[in-house]
This record gives C-alpha cells, structure tokens and sequence, in this order.
C-alpha cells in the first residue's frame, strides 16, 4: 500500500501547488498591455548587453506611462493603455527560453513578448511563437536565417540582421583605402558568429578578390579564454582581424589582446563593438573600426528624438547609452507604433494579436537611431541605415569614435527575398547607397 | 503473493494515470506543460535510481538524454516520423541500445570512477553535437510537430494530448521497472550496493546486473530526451551538457531510490521552483534555485520517498 499512499501523495501535491498557482496567475483581468521582456540578466552577456537593454526599456515605458515622450511616441502607454513588463533572464540556452516563453505567454497571459538577443534563442522561439499564436518582437538577435529560412505569423524583428554589420565594414575598409590583403577572423562558433564571419568574407572577397583569408577561429560562445586564438592571429600577420564577439566575450578578448599589442600591429574590426565602451571605458583599444549595429551610441544621428534618448538615458544612468538600449527602445517603439495604427484601424479598442501582427507588417517609423522599415521577409524583418566609425582618444584620453561614415538602408541591406548571403555573392545587386 | 503485488501496482497506477488525465483537463495549459517537462525528466531520474539501487550515481545522463532527444528529433526532421509514441518507443529503444553497447566499458567501475566516467561520455557527445552543423551545431534545430495515429492536433489540445500520452508510457514504464525492481536481478542490484563482493561468492554476478541497470537507465533516458525535445519543440546540444547532468542527479537525491512516484514528484517540484523563481526573481533566480537545493538535501537528506515513509510509519504506529 504504501505506493497507493505515495501516488496519493503525489497528486494531492500536485492539486495544492495548481490552488496556489491559480491564484497567482489568474489574479488579473488585464486592461493595460502586458509584455514579457526577455534579456540576460544573468551570466557574461549580462553586464554588458543584457542589463543595459532592459534599463533602456524600463526607463521607455516608464516615461511612455507617464506620456513623457516626444512625438511621434507622445500618447500614454500603447495607445493609452498602460505598459506593465515582466522581465525573464535569457540566460540558459535556448531549452530553456522556450519553456519560459510558453511560460510567459500560457500562464502570465501576455499580450506580446519582446526579448533574445542570442542567435540560437532567435532560432528556436519562432516556431513556437507561432505554434501558440503569441505575438514576439525580436529586439536584438543577429542571423539573417530567421527570416529567410522560413516565415512566421506572428513573429517581427525590429532591428536590421547582421548581414548589414559586415557589408558596411568591408565598405568602410574599402573606401577608407585600408591594406585588406590578407584577413582573418575570430568569432563564437555558433549562428551569429559563421553567419558574420561569413557575411564579412565573402563581402571583402566580393569587392576585393585578391584579399587572402589566413585564419578562421571559432571559439565556442562564452569561453572567456582567448590566449591561444590570439597568438595564432598574432602569427598569422594578417592585415584585418575581424571579430562579431560580443558582451563578455568581447570584453574578455580585448582585455587579452590589448597588452599583447594586436590592436597595434593589426586593423581589428568589430562589427558590434560598441556595447562594451561604456564598461571599459579607457581601457577601450583606439584605432579600432567598430560599428554598432545600427547608427547607436557615439554614431547616433543628430535628430531631436536621438538627443531626447540620449540624454534621458544620460541623466538617469549616468553613461552614454550604447547599442543595448537603443536596441530595447526600438522594439518597443516599434510595438507602439504597431499597436496604435491597429487601434486607428478598429476604433480605438484594445487591437487583437491578429491587428497587431497586420499592422506590423511593413510598418515603417522613426527611432533614436533612424528610420526603420521592416521591409524584409515579407514585412516582418527590418532594415535600418548604419554607421561605421574608428575610435580615437581625445585630449582627455577619452575614447571617442571619429571617422563615421553613414550608410542608408538600402545600401547595406539585401532587397526582398534576397538571402544575405547570396546578395553579396552576387555583388549586392540594386545597392542604392 | 508476487503476483497479488503487481495486479495492485497496476491497479494503483491506472487509477492514478486516470486521475492525472482527468486533473489535466481542469488545469491551465502552462501546468500541464509542466508536468509534461516534470515526467521527462523523471523518466530520466528513473533511470539514475536504478543504477543507485546498485550503488552507482551516473554524471552523465546527459548523455542519453541527448541521444534520445536528437533520435527523436532527427527522425522527425530527417525521416519524416512525426507520430510521439513511436518516436517515444524508437528514443527508448536505440537508447538503451546504445547503453547497453557501453555499459560493459562502464560496468567495471565504481562510485566516482564511474560517475567521471559517463560525464566524460557526455561531455564528448556535447562536443561532437555543437560542431556539427548540418544539424544545428550549438542552435540547435527545431522539431516538426507531432501527431498521434496519422492525426496532428490542434494547438489548443496539442499539449493535452502529449501530457496524456507521456502518462500513459510512463505508466506502463513505472509499473514494469516497480516488477523489475522486486525481480531477482532488481534484488540482486540492493544487495550489490551492501556489499559487492559477497554478491560475487554467492554466484551471482554484479557486473551482469550492472550492465542491465545501466542498459534500463540509458534507455529511460533516451525515452525522457525524447519526451522533452518533443514538449520543447526544440533540441540543442545544451541536453547533454554537464549543468542537465547535474539536475537529474539532483532530481534523484531529492527523490531518494525508494519510490517510483517520489521522483516524478522530485521533477516537478524541481521545475516548479525552477520556472517560479525565473519568473519573480529574474535577477537571482538561481540564488533561490540554490538555496531550495541545499535546503531540500538538509532537511530530506535521503529523499522525499523516505520523508514519506517515515511520516506513514509514525501515522501507523498511532
């Protein structure tokens, strides 16, 4: 008998903690609007990356709450409707972001989900966001595949993919007529490091067939460790490093390379490098190419809702914002913007995930960092204009960026139904820059 | 009496299947989701009680719990096969398959030889799976979904109908290793674990029951990795790495090896804190997932089952 009293066990159990459970999650009949922010909050991506994005985001909706933002974004909330976010760390794999989200969106009830900035999280929640219907807005994550190897409903990306990075640094190189005979490379061996890896190769192959390719490391995500990747590209002299680290990773390697002399002795590109500047500070490595994802932080353009942003962030963290906020901010106005074009459409009700999604699609507006249209993968995935600049030290020893060349959208950005990588194969056909 | 023992573990077990089916039609679809993931790794803690019945703790059940996932997966992806309870069956059985090829390299240590050992199984295949990339390398890849008998389901019920189908397996699962675990080789396993080498002078071999507990445990494993990969949606090489190894270790402490239905329950509570604490303590859930740890094995140092027993025995004694 005593496996009868145990399984009576088990499911008395399990019928008190679903009585608790029940209370907790079904306490509110939601007016406002509820999302779920997902970001590292925790682990080596969080300092630098994770947490500043959400610190971004929770000061947007504060201020948007208290309709403190200029115009276009001035309505309260999401069209009038209160913004309430509950924050989940992305740290764990993609295992277990896709747990969480179902978490979020079966038993929080959330009305959208914006979050992943790891590739492999970008990868995996997809399917299941449409599985379940929950509108997601990717904020952040980089590999071009999630919209050109399949199409979702529900899903959106409000940044550019990373294919931008990397063509607008082989650009750059080019135009600004430096030695890219030989190249080398060190990214994390996982979708956004070979997906930039490639995307940067076959672009300086492209617009210069000579150059040679000397090393490929593909250190594993989160490693931390990079003495030996960093004597091999010592010892292969190559004239450009490139590198699409970042968070932890990218901080650890400069630290390492730094006092080895890399930066000195070789260009280093860094296709995300500037979210790591407000932690290092001085320490940041000058003459270094680096762009930031978008047109962010020290490469900002000088629009009046850039200067509001910035300074926002300014006053009430007390470092510049760098590519991680800017990030948050622009999916979550896009959301805004969304939400309150289905609203003009239906009358000003709360809009169903159906009108949100519809109303997305191809939406166009204006963030701190310039315009974004989502113009790819059929309306779901976004194009943004870029920067590229070089870092330099001031009369201070401040680290500054100079040098920036801007780039439109349209240069930098395959068309339509174009996959990444085989625009660039093609020599970037309909480029307008 | 054996046989009056297994018609009342069967009886018992369909009527607590029962139960459960019906209790999963009233709750939210988030907690069946739970219990879904509770029982795949349970299946998985069934298996390192087993081998913990002969004294032996694996590290690594990652590793079948990897294979299982990705056999599931791969033929979803690879060869079309989406029906769950074949790919449940087919995970359940390459899995033990495989374990029963390495168990003979494994059975011939013990206590920490053997539990550096299969992490070491592990820890290869995790780095074997994240570079091949034909397969997702470290992303991964996303399974197709699943159907029953040709039939694919409606999202709505889709969940429902994976939670009933992994209780009834793991039903008729529990109830043939309750059988196994009173069967001379099961007995054989508790007295291996007190005292290995009297086993040996009473003609019994310990290297034999080794080998079929840890042939049973891989194949639990590989049967719980393909029940979570299929509740997921989504299998990366994250399941065989050291940190699952670790959870389903910790499953089985806080379960203890004397009861069946203690370690799903040990799942459950493990992933009800677990998902809990993410979701209120974003910033340091894994200091509240730390200190439920060290609180549970201070206070049920040998496992909720004993807790259990215990508490009974004094209810009967009064």
């Amino acid at each position: 008998m005593k496996f009868f009293r145990h399984c009576l066990i088990l499911v008395s159990s399990m019928l008190v903690s679903l009585i608790g459970f029940i209370g907790v999650t079904s306490a509110d009949d939601h007016k406002g609007f509820k999302i779920g922010v997902v970001t590292f909050l925790s682990g080596p991506a969080a300092e630098p990356f994770g947490v500043p994005a959400w610190n971004g985001g929770k000061l947007l909706i504060k201020l948007l709450n208290e309709g403190k933002v200029p115009a276009p974004y001035n309505k309260k909330g999401f069209g009038g409707m209160e913004i309430t976010a509950i924050p989940i760390d992305e740290a764990g794999g993609a295992t277990k972001q896709v747990q969480e989200f179902r978490n979020l969106v079966q038993r929080d009830k959330v009305d959208a989900v914006l979050g992943y900035v790891s590739s492999g999280d970008c990868m995996a929640i997809p399917s299941v966001a449409d599985e379940l219907q929950a509108l997601t807005v990717l904020y952040d994550c980089g590999t071009p595949r999630v919209f050109e190897d399949a199409s979702y409903k529900y899903v959106f990306r409000t940044a550019a993919h990373a294919a931008m990075d990397n063509i607008a640094i082989a650009k750059y190189l080019i135009e600004k007529g430096h030695d890219i005979s030989s190249i080398a490379g060190i990214n994390q061996n996982y979708a956004w490091g070979k997906d930039s890896w490639k995307d940067f190769s076959v672009s300086i192959k492209k617009l210069s067939p000579n150059s040679e390719i000397k090393n490929e490391l593909f250190p594993k995500i989160f490693s931390g460790q990079y003495g030996t990747e960093i004597s091999a590209l010592m010892n292969s002299k190559a004239k450009v490093v490139h590198s699409s680290l970042w968070g932890g990773d990218l901080q650890s390697f400069i630290l390492q390379a730094k006092p080895r002399g890399l930066f000195k002795r070789t260009q280093v590109v860094f296709s995300a490098g500037d979210h790591v500047m407000p932690g290092l500070g001085k320490q940041y490595p000058e003459g270094v190419i680096l762009g930031a994802r978008g047109q962010y932080g020290m490469m900002a353009p000088d629009t009046p809702l850039n200067n509001w942003f910035y300074k926002a962030y300014m006053d009430e963290y007390g470092v510049f914002p760098a590519q991680p906020p800017y990030r948050m901010v622009q999916g979550l106005m896009g959301l805004k913007m969304a939400i309150e074009k289905a609203m003009d459409k239906n009358g000003g009700k709360k809009p169903n995930k159906d009108e949100i999604a519809e109303a997305f699609t191809g939406l166009e507006f204006e963030a701190p960092g310039g315009l974004v249209q989502m113009k790819l993968g059929n309306g779901h995935q976004a194009i943004q204009p870029h920067a590229i600049g070089k870092t330099a030290k001031d009369k201070d020893g401040n680290i500054i960026v100079t040098d920036i060349v801007r780039y439109k959208a349209s240069c930098v950005n395959p068309p339509n139904g174009i996959n990444a990588v085989d625009w660039i194969n093609a020599g970037f056909p309909g480029a307008d820059c | 009496m054996p046989l009056k023992l297994l018609n009342n573990v069967i009886f018992q077990s369909i009527f607590l299947m029962s139960l459960l089916i019906v209790v999963g039609i009233f709750i939210p679809n988030w907690l069946v989701f739970v219990i879904t993931k509770a029982i795949a790794y349970g299946l998985v803690g069934l298996g390192i009680i087993t081998l913990m019945r002969g004294g032996l703790v694996s590290f690594g059940q990652g590793f079948v719990f990897g294979i299982g996932g990705y056999t599931a997966g791969l033929l979803g992806t690879q060869a079309g096969l989406t029906d769950a309870m074949l790919l449940l069956f087919i995970s359940f059985l390459f899995t033990g398959f495989i374990g029963l090829i390495i168990a003979p390299l494994l059975a011939r240590y013990r206590d920490i030889f053997f539990a550096m050992l299969s992490l070491a199984f592990s820890m290869v295949l995790y780095g074997i799976l994240i570079k091949i990339d034909a397969i997702g390398g470290s992303d991964g890849f996303v399974l197709p979904e699943s159907t029953y008998f040709g039939i694919s389901p409606s999202p709505e019920y889709a969940d429902y109908i994976l939670y009933v189908v992994s209780i009834l397996m793991t039903g008729v699962v529990s109830i043939l290793l309750r059988y196994y675990y009173n069967s001379t080789p099961g007995l054989i396993a508790l007295a291996v674990r007190e005292n290995e080498l009297r086993v040996e002078y009473l003609g019994s071999s310990a290297f034999n029951v080794t080998v079929l507990n840890f042939t049973i445990a891989a194949g639990l494993g590989g049967m719980g990795g393909a029940l979570n990969g299929i509740a997921l949606g989504h299998i990366d090489p994250e399941f065989t790495y050291w940190t699952t190894s670790g959870e389903f270790v910790f499953i089985s402490i806080l379960a203890g090896y004397l009861s069946v239905p203690a370690v799903f329950l040990a799942a459950l509570f493990l992933e009800l804190v677990r998902s809990f604490s993410g979701r209120y303590f974003p910033d340091t859930w894994q200091l509240i997932l730390g200190v439920f740890l060290i609180l549970s094995i201070i206070f049920i140092p040998s496992g909720i089952g004993s807790f259990f027993k215990q508490f009974f025995d004094k209810f009967k004694n009064k």
